[in-house]
């Protein structure tokens, strides 16, 4: 049990191990580890919400259907199996500023919860335009040996890289 | 249980184990993840690379026995680097993905579940209603298919996967000598 309970694991077990619980992804489910396409249902189930059956005529969502499948259940299965993860180890904490964050940008909250925002809409949008994520792209399509996934996996760190050193080296 | 609930049973359970590897890993922390894109800490590369080795031969090893039939996905350079570039400043700026976003909320930070949550599905949202726009336009620029490396070029898969995994594995071992 002390295993479950350690905060770390080196990088290469965790790495090993979800290649090989994609190969029960495969075999038992037929599909990939993959997570962004879940927003795509998450956002067109809200917005039926508001404006009703008329969503589902949308191009986007005859294409993305707005429902819970498999996939919005593994990304609900990801908060569920972190939050065990971190409870176990004592590794659960409420907070609002990650520290590498706080220390070199500062301790205001409503700035980093802007920055957050404005990240998380590139990202839902970025990650829907390139049709995958760091999960589907980044580790299901590269260990397919998609041309796609490939460049787009190059293109997440690219950006991230440039983006992360332009915040971090220049403007803070 | 009838097949639509018990594939939707499936999915649960798979997301819970790969939330508590994500955990374990360290990949649901902020700081983890901006410390790989100003490239002071390699633990984001170390798992995806490790991941891709492992999953590269089982996946290959499995369809070759007939057991399961890979889908690599179709893409083009405007959707794949355009997309990607958007994701990467996205990633850069948040600080998750939207595997790892789960995770944190599951870790219980709070820029996660509230901005960064609302965000991605705002940004998701707008992508759908570019949608008709941008499928005939940008996202067809450069189009290239369903293709794999080994299909673009001319060879066997394993010629790509072996090779592949002996470089991958040399890069962690020089990284690692190197001290990251």
């Amino acid at each position: 049990m002390n295993w479950f309970t350690e905060v770390e694991w080196s990088p290469y077990v965790v790495g090993a191990a979800i290649g090989v619980l994609s190969w029960f992804t495969w075999l038992v489910s037929n599909e990939p580890i993959g997570c962004s396409t879940s927003f795509s249902r998450i956002a067109g189930m809200i917005e039926r919400l508001f404006r009703g059956k008329r969503v589902e005529k949308k191009l986007y969502y005859q294409e993305v259907k707005p429902e819970v499948d498999w996939q919005v259940m593994l990304v609900m299965g990801i908060v569920i199996g972190a939050l065990v993860s971190a409870l176990l180890s004592g590794d659960f904490t409420w907070q609002w500023i990650p520290s590498v964050w706080g220390a070199d940008i500062g301790n205001n909250t409503a700035i980093r919860l802007i920055v957050a925002f404005v990240g998380g809409i590139l990202l839902g949008l970025g990650s829907r335009w390139a049709e995958g994520c760091t999960s589907g792209h980044g580790i299901s399509g590269t260990m397919q040996l998609a041309v796609s996934s490939w460049i787009s996996a190059a293109c997440f760190f690219i950006g991230g890289i440039l983006i992360a050193q332009l915040v971090f080296k220049v403007i803070a | 249980m009838n097949t639509k609930r018990m594939r939707l049973f499936w999915g649960l359970v798979f997301g819970i184990v790969f939330g508590f590897l994500l955990q374990k890993g360290g990949v649901t922390k902020y700081d983890v993840i901006i410390n790989q894109l100003l490239l002071t800490d390699f633990t984001v590369l170390k798992i995806m690379l490790s991941a891709v080795v492992a999953g590269m031969i089982g996946l290959y090893l499995m369809q070759g026995l007939g057991w399961i039939k890979l889908r690599p996905k179709a893409g083009s350079w405007g959707r794949n680097a355009i997309g990607g570039l958007i994701f990467g400043a996205g990633f850069a700026l948040l600080g998750y993905c939207p595997g790892t976003i789960a995770g944190a909320i599951g870790n219980g930070y709070l820029d996660a579940l509230t901005a960064g949550l609302a965000g991605i599905v705002l940004g998701s949202g707008l992508l759908a209603a570019a949608y008709p726009r941008l499928k005939e336009g940008m996202l067809k620029r450069g189009y290239f298919g369903n293709v794999t490396v080994p299909q673009v070029l001319k060879v066997n898969n394993w010629a790509v996967i072996i090779p592949m995994a002996a470089i991958i594995v040399v890069m962690l071992y020089l990284l690692e000598r190197a001290g990251y």
